[in-house]
Order: C-alpha cells, then structure tokens, then sequence
C-alpha cells in the first residue's frame, strides 16, 4: 500500500487512473477458529493498511489488551452473538485494496455443520484458500474442503499450512502436508494448485517474505492473490442473455435488459429467443452512457431487435448456432441448505437464470459421506449434505453444464410454502447422460408439455404436519367372533377422541382387494385406517402388507380364546384360521377390557411417531 | 462507464464490474417485486444508487421516444427526521425536480407532535422514534414489499454479514441466525404478505468505489461534502454544525466559523465534521486515502455502545 500512497499524496489523478483499472479477484477463505483463519484475515487487512485507528482502539477496547499484542481476528468476528459465542458462523465479506488488485474476502467457517456457509462463500470465488494447523497435518476437513471447492467450479487452490511458527518452520514438515494433499487434489480438476508455509500470528510469508523460512522461495499469500488470474469464470464464448426486465419507456423503445452470463453480442447478430424459437437480429446493444459497438459477459445492457417479437423476463437471447441445452429433465449435484431435509414427495421451486420454475425429484442417486467422501445410498438430503438428485422441471431450462458455466449451470431451490432457500445446485447434465443436442430435439423439448409426471403436491410429510399425524392402516386379524370390529370402532371413538382423524373402513360386502384399496386410500389421505375384514389366512396378509407397506401398517392379532370364539359364533369355522406370525401387537379381548386393547394399539401407534400423542 | 481499453481486452475493472452487478441486482428486484421503493438519504451513496438505478431502467435511447416515460419503474421515499441540514433538503427537491422522479416524503408526524429531537432524547431514543419508527410507517403506509438501501457491508462489522436481499418480517424486524442463503447472483425474492425485504445494490462497494465512481460519472452530491467556513461548535470532540436556530447551544458555547467538511450526512446535530482543505472529489479522495479514521466515527449514533448499530437493525433501522 505504501507506493501508492506515495502516488496518492503526490499525484491523486495519477493514482485514481490506476485504481480505476484494477482487477477484481474474489477468494473465499475457509477455516474454522482453531485453524487461525480470523487471525490470517485480520492480518491480511492489517499489514494492507486498511484498518483505521479508531477499528484498531475498539479491537483493543474489547480484547482489553490495550498495549498487548493485538488479537488479529477480533477485526473480522462482525455479530455480537458470535463474539459472545467466540465463533464464525455465517459467511462474512471484507473489503482490501493493495497495489495491485481489489479483493473481496468471503470469510467462511470450516466444521463440517457449516458446509452450507463454504458452499455460499464459494459460490462467487475465483480463488480458494483454505489453512491446515501444521501440527495437525492434512486433516478429513481439509479433503472435504477440496471437494467442495472443486464442486464449485472454483479455479485455484491455495493451501496456507499455518502455524508453522509452532513446527519450528520446520522444512520437512511442510513438505510432507504438501505431498499428501497433491495427490489428493490431482484429480480435482482445479486450474492451479498451490502451498505457502505461513505464520498468521507472526505475519510469516503472509504479505512480507518470512526470514524463517529459507527453504521456501514461492509467493506470499497476498503475492500470489495478486497473480493469480481473475475473471476465468465469465467465459467470452457462447453467447446467453437472460432477460430480467423489458424496458419499455415509449411505443417506439422494447428493450430487453439483462446481465449476460456468458459470450459476446453485437449489432447485427442474427439472435433466437428462448424459449419461442423465434430469430431476429440485433438492432442495438443499449446502456446509459450510449449505446456499444459490442458487448460481452458479465456487462449489463439493454438489447433491442429489429423484429417485435414476443420476449419477456425469463426468456434467453442466444445466437441460433450456439444453444445451450434444453431439457426437463436433467441431473445435478444440490447442497442441501435447509433444516428442513430434502422430501423427495414434494415440488419445490427451482430458480435458474431468471426464470423459476417448478421441479420435483425423481431419484436421490447418491449422498457423499463426507468423512470418507465415498458415494452413498440415500434416500433423502439433510441439513449440509451433498448429493445428486435426477430432477424433473415443470417447463424446460437452458443451461450449460455447470463445470462449464458456473453462470448458466446454477440454480436455486426454494421451498414454496416457506419460501426459504433449500438448496443450491450444479447441473451436471441431461438425464440421459447426453451432451449433444440437435435444433430440433430442442425445439422439441420447448415445446413439450410439462416434464412433471402429474402426482400429488402435497407431500406426507406437509400432511403431517397439517393433521399431526401420519397415515396408517391398523389391521385387525383374528378367528371369527373374537371381537375384532367391536375393538375397531372403540379405537376410532378413542382416536377422535384424542383429536386425532381417523376411521373405519365398513365391510359392507366388499371382497378383500376394495377393502385394501380404501384402506390404501385412507392412510395416503392421511388417515388412521382401521380395518377388521376377516384376513384368515396367510396369503391374505401378505397381500395387505404388499399393498399398503410395512411402515405404515399395524397388524393387531386379537387373540381371544378360541373357546369364547367357537361360542360366540357356532356357525363359523374357528379352526381355519391361521395365526399371525408376526403381528405388531396382540391383544385377547378375554383378559382385557376394550378400552385398554384400544389403549394398547395407540401406544404402538405413539412408538412409531404414526403422531404425537401429547397434543 | 465503458472505456476503450476495456472494450479491446473483452475485462471488466473492479469498477465496472460493482457496476454490472448492482445493475443486475435493481433489475432483479424491481421485476420481482410488486412495490418497491428506494430509500434515499440524499447522501453519496444514495446519489451512486439513483444513477446506478437510472442505468439500470432507462438506456439513453429512451429518452429520444415522443413520450417521455418515467425514470424508474419505482418512486423514491425519503424518511426526514425535520433535523436535515438545510442543504440536504434544497439538494433533494433539485434532485428530484431536475430528473422528473416520482417522490414521496415520510415524517413521523407523532414524534414531531411530541418535540422529539435530537437535544432532549438521547441519539438512540430519538433515531428510534425518527428513523426507524418513521421508516416502518413509512413503508406499511404504502404497502412497499421492497426498499432499495444504500447501505455498503465495508461500513461496519455488523453489516459484513448482511445478505444482499436483506428478508423483514412482518414487524420489519431483521434476524441474523435466520438468513436465506445467498448464492452465486440467484436472489430468492419470495415472500408471504406482509413481509418485505431491503435491498442492498452497493453491497459490495466500498466507500473509496463510492467515491471514485462519483469522480468518474460525475455525480451531483451535496455540497456539505466539500470543505467551507461554516459555523461549528466543538462537542464531543467533534465539530457539529450550527445550520439554524433550532440548535441549542451549552452554556459557554459560542460557534466560530471553521473550514470544515462531512465525511457522512445526516441529522446536523449528530453530525460531525471534520477540518479539511477539500475541495473537489479527489480531494476528498486523498484526504480519505491519507486518513487513518474511518467514516463511521463521525456518526455519532454508532458509538452508544458495541455493537449498536447490530442491535438497531434487529430493531428495523437501515
């Protein structure tokens, strides 16, 4: 900083053309507390010259260490119930300028309960940086940290393995912790990896060269954020402009506004609009200040066309011969967001571009273990897991793949009823696995209907949350004459009772496949279904637990003494009943009164959080 | 803001990329939104976010139709506390005169009835009542779903964390463990009725950006800005102004006339100043660059306590 303000106070038009021409670079730097990242931060905005006197007095003020060595990180823990609670928990952005560059930090913590916050910061980065303790080595978190950068599309990898103070600047040591992460990171696909031995504490080679390390000769870290090439994630090919706004201020001006995600337009650019197809050329590339012989990625402009055709917020412009995919149906890798976890029952929205459309989940492909990062089965995402997810869409998208471009490969989803962000997500590519698209197979997606297959939106766990219950079938198996209806309309009575919604399919001389339909149909609905017709044998079990799946299914064997059976009803056949073998409850309507059997299958219920009985 | 060098090597300057994406970001809202609203202070960055939005919705081709539309797709509301100094208030009405805005001022006529002001409240009883109270009123009054903020997250600690789209709840309340993730430049702008969200173009600017960008574009900014004799008292160790006859005076204080400047606007008897020389924008800028305070110490509503200003948007302030 100092040179410049040499020129600053020298020459401050010389010094402003400068600054005016500096580039942007945008890192995230991950770490959690214990790795020293609030103290490499605070060091880095220090030793730049950008901490004021009066934010320095209020470090010290709330170290109360006046005099004493300044507690570096205390520049950058921001609210007041992390200071209290001595932790980074949110993603935070810092501001620097040096000679050479402007930067903008996003600061995120490193534990694994705030993968969300690092897949956040990393969204937008052009660089990582990530610190490993050099006492403790290449950690789990430090492999994961790779991972998720890499997920991200971000280009260069920078490793400070700090505390190196504490390992005597140890050589070897440095060596070893690069080594073993180098090979991690081969096949990670970043751009540019790279290690510095570093001290935050001591300012050991993080904007000054360190004497204590002689054996290193690479950059500092503020060196190599001064070099590393910015700007890689806009590219200047392939030209998409998502239209946000239709200017339209007089009868004679239509312009479409919008920031292009990627390529370069001009002036007589022969254009097609997505999703109409539609072509036209363009008239002129319009902004405030006049209007451009040319236009590129990431400017934001107003295009006109020479034709009026029908374009509006949500639509593409994009050149005819070089179109990005079109599809309803597609794969991407999501991090799950939300504390609430993925319901693959449910349609979310799904924001891409400008458009938001809605989506639903066909298949949870895997979950990433991230412990081991192996590949996993899963059946669902919870709060800051990593998965791929087969996702449909309502209307089709166009996009790129993601490691193609982060700009046009992005989305969002968004849970409709909380209208919270659940998820992000990076496409991968078309469900088939394809990546070549003629015209007119797009065309044909565009023009298609729907790439939602029509099923219920409201998903069971919506429905238990609205009724405090989830849908069961209580089945009542018994010999004839053991009371088995008398025990289904005491439990109906006892579960409205309690409050609860629930009932009880009437034989009325039904055969047993429309009786296990309606009671399907009751417990989808979000009923307790209660059932006694007669399921003697075996097979007709297996049917029932076929049909309506064991998780939700309450087999009650009301095992009263054949004796009191025979009696109660000499015209039936006792005998041919066949035993339940594995009934969920059993209860014998000769020791027990009904109320208490009835008492007895709600406590089964209550186990299996069919609902919660305290409401 | 396109120069020709920019134009052969196809690469943005950190300025004209701040540019493109607070651009990106007005538009987001306002086709997003059914009411939204920018909420201007008549400070510099207020002045950088009316031009940004001017950028943003109205190319220059426009203006060269028959029918002259307007501006912006959205008025301005400005939320006066009655303590502005005069010339922020002249500069204002010009403002909005000159580029043919749509205009609305909020008082909290209540407090006015009630004599709050800034000398017999403390800063924090009478900002509540004045700014944040007003604000809300302001806001419910006409149903606006969105406001559009000038605020920068290099102002201070608290706001290092704050989201672009900043979500309110009903009661415009702010609450920092329970914000939406915000990723890549895909704004999520989905809320029940009732609910509102501010939003923050210049995020990402800092208040050296500020600056340059008012060199560069050549943006009107109130005078206060620039350094004359003014009438000044010392309080507080810092100078504050003497703009009418409403400010109440200690006993032994006499104002002297002083070549003072204000690094930040607002009420003048919270305002302080600083001595300068600077005249012109890259004075300002110098001096800035060579200065070792930063610009919120002359806010004296920041300094009641640590963390304040954190607790204040808890409350609904800015």
């Amino acid at each position: 900083m100092t040179s410049e303000m040499d020129l600053a106070r020298a020459d401050i038009g010389a010094y402003l053309a400068r600054y005016q021409a500096k580039e942007l670079l945008r890192f995230v730097a991950v770490g959690s507390v214990d790795d020293g990242k609030s103290t490499l931060i605070g060091r880095l905005l220090h030793d730049t010259g950008m901490v004021y006197e009066d934010q320095l007095a209020a470090v010290k003020r709330a170290t109360q260490m006046e005099g004493e060595e300044i507690d570096f990180s205390l520049f950058t823990d921001g609210l007041r119930a992390e200071r209290e609670q001595g932790i980074t928990i949110d993603v935070a952005y810092r501001y620097f300028t040096t000679d050479a560059r402007k930067f903008i930090i996003a600061d995120t913590p490193g534990h694994v309960q705030y993968t969300r916050n690092m897949v956040t910061g990393a969204s937008t980065a052009d660089v990582a940086l990530i610190l490993i303790d050099a006492r403790l080595g290449v950690l789990q978190q430090t492999r994961r940290h790779a991972y998720i950068a890499s997920l991200l599309g971000i280009p260069h990898f920078t490793v400070c393995v700090n505390k190196m103070d504490l390992v005597g600047y140890d050589a070897a040591v440095f060596a070893r912790i690069r080594a073993e992460l180098e090979t991690f990171t081969a096949g990670l696909g970043f751009r540019s990896v790279s290690f510095v031995p570093i001290s935050a504490l001591k300012g050991s080679n993080v904007v000054a060269k360190s004497e204590h390390t002689p054996w290193y000769d690479g950059p500092t870290v503020l060196e190599l954020l001064e070099t590393l090439p910015v700007g890689q994630t806009y590219r200047l090919e392939h030209f998409r402009l998502p239209v946000q706004f239709v200017i339209r201020p007089n009868l004679d001006y239509r312009g479409f506004a919008g920031q292009i995600a990627s390529g370069v337009v001009k002036p007589g650019d022969e254009v097609m609009v997505l999703p109409s197809g539609k072509r036209s050329r363009v008239r002129s590339v319009d902004t405030f200040d006049g209007p451009l012989e040319e236009a590129f990625a990431p400017q934001s402009v107003c295009v006109r066309l020479e034709d009026e055709i029908d374009c509006s917020r949500g639509d593409m412009l994009v050149h005819p011969g070089d179109l990005p995919l079109v599809e309803r149906r597609f794969d991407a890798h999501v991090v799950w967001m939300s504390e609430r976890p993925l319901d693959p029952d449910k349609t979310y929205l799904l924001k891409h571009s400008t458009q938001s459309v809605r989506a639903q989940v066909d298949h949870v492909r895997w979950r990433k273990d991230l412990e081991t990062l192996d590949e996993v089965p899963a059946a669902t995402l919870e709060l800051n897991d990593i998965g791929r997810l087969a996702l449909s869409t309502h209307r089709a998208l166009f996009f790129d793949p993601y490691r193609d471009d982060r700009h046009t490969g992005a989305f969002v989803l968004i849970d409709s009823l909380t209208n919270d962000t659940v998820a992000a997500g990076m496409i991968i590519g078309p469900a088939d696995g394809s990546t070549d698209q003629a015209l007119d197979e797009a065309m044909k997606e565009l023009r298609a209907g729907s790439g939602l297959t029509p099923k219920t939106q409201v998903s069971p766990r919506e429905r238990f949350e609205r009724m405090g219950q989830r849908g069961a079938v209580v089945w009542l198996v018994g010999r004839p004459g053991s009371g088995r209806w008398s025990l289904a309309y005491a439990l109906e009575r006892r579960l409205f009772d309690l409050g609860r919604t629930a009932t009880v399919v009437d034989p009325s001389g039904e055969d047993l496949r429309s009786m296990l339909s309606a009671a399907k149909a009751g417990a989808d609905a979000g009923l307790v279904t209660v059932c006694a017709f007669p399921t003697y044998r075996r097979a007709d079990r297996k049917a029932l637990r076929e049909k309506v799946g064991s998780e939700r299914l309450v087999v009650v064997y009301v095992n009263t003494d054949p004796e009191l059976c025979r009696e109660r009803r000499p015209d039936a056949d006792v005998d041919a009943f066949e035993p339940p073998e594995h009934p969920d409850v059993v209860v014998a309507l000769d020791q027990v009164r009904l109320d208490e059997a009835a008492e007895t299958i709600l406590d089964v219920l209550g186990q299996r959080r069919q609902f919660v009985r305290e409401r | 803001m396109t120069s020709p060098e920019t134009l052969l090597s196809r690469r943005l300057s950190h300025l004209q990329l701040l540019e493109a994406e607070s651009i990106h970001i007005l538009r987001e809202a306002a086709a997003e939104f059914d009411r939204p609203v920018m909420l201007y202070s008549i400070g510099k960055d207020s002045s950088v976010m009316l031009r940004l939005a001017l950028k943003a919705f109205a190319p220059k081709g426009a203006s060269l139709g028959a029918q002259v539309g307007r501006a912006l797709p959205f008025p301005l509301m400005h939320i006066n506390t009655t303590w502005k100094f005069r010339e922020m208030i002249s500069f204002r009405d010009q403002t909005v005169r000159e580029l043919g805005l749509d205009f609305i001022e909020h008082i909290n006529r209540d407090g006015v009835k009630a004599n709050i002001n800034p000398f017999d409240q403390g800063s924090n009883e009478y900002t509540g009542i004045m700014k944040t109270v007003a604000l809300k009123q302001g806001l419910d009054q006409h149903g606006f779903d969105c406001a559009f903020g000038g605020a920068r997250r290099d102002e201070e600690r608290s706001r290092a964390k704050e989201r672009v789209y900043s979500f309110r709840d009903r009661h415009h309340q702010w609450d920092p463990k329970n914000q939406r993730p915000e990723l890549w430049s895909l704004y999520n702008g989905r809320i029940r009725k009732g609910e509102s969200v501010r939003v923050f173009p210049l995020s990402n600017w800092t208040e050296l950006d500020v600056w340059l960008y008012v060199l560069v574009e050549q943006i009107p900014v109130v005078p206060l800005y620039f350094a004359a004799e003014r009438p000044v008292v010392m309080r507080d160790g810092a100078w504050i102004m003497v703009d009418d006859e409403r400010m109440r005076l200690e006993p032994g204080e006499e104002p002297v006339m002083k070549r003072v400047r204000f690094r930040t606007l607002g009420c003048y008897p919270l305002s302080g100043a600083i001595e300068s020389d600077a005249t012109t924008v890259e004075d300002i800028i110098q001096e800035m660059l060579l200065t070792k305070v930063s610009e919120r110490q002359g806010r004296l509503i920041d300094h009641d306590q640590d963390g304040s200003m954190e607790l204040k948007k808890r409350e609904g302030y800015f």
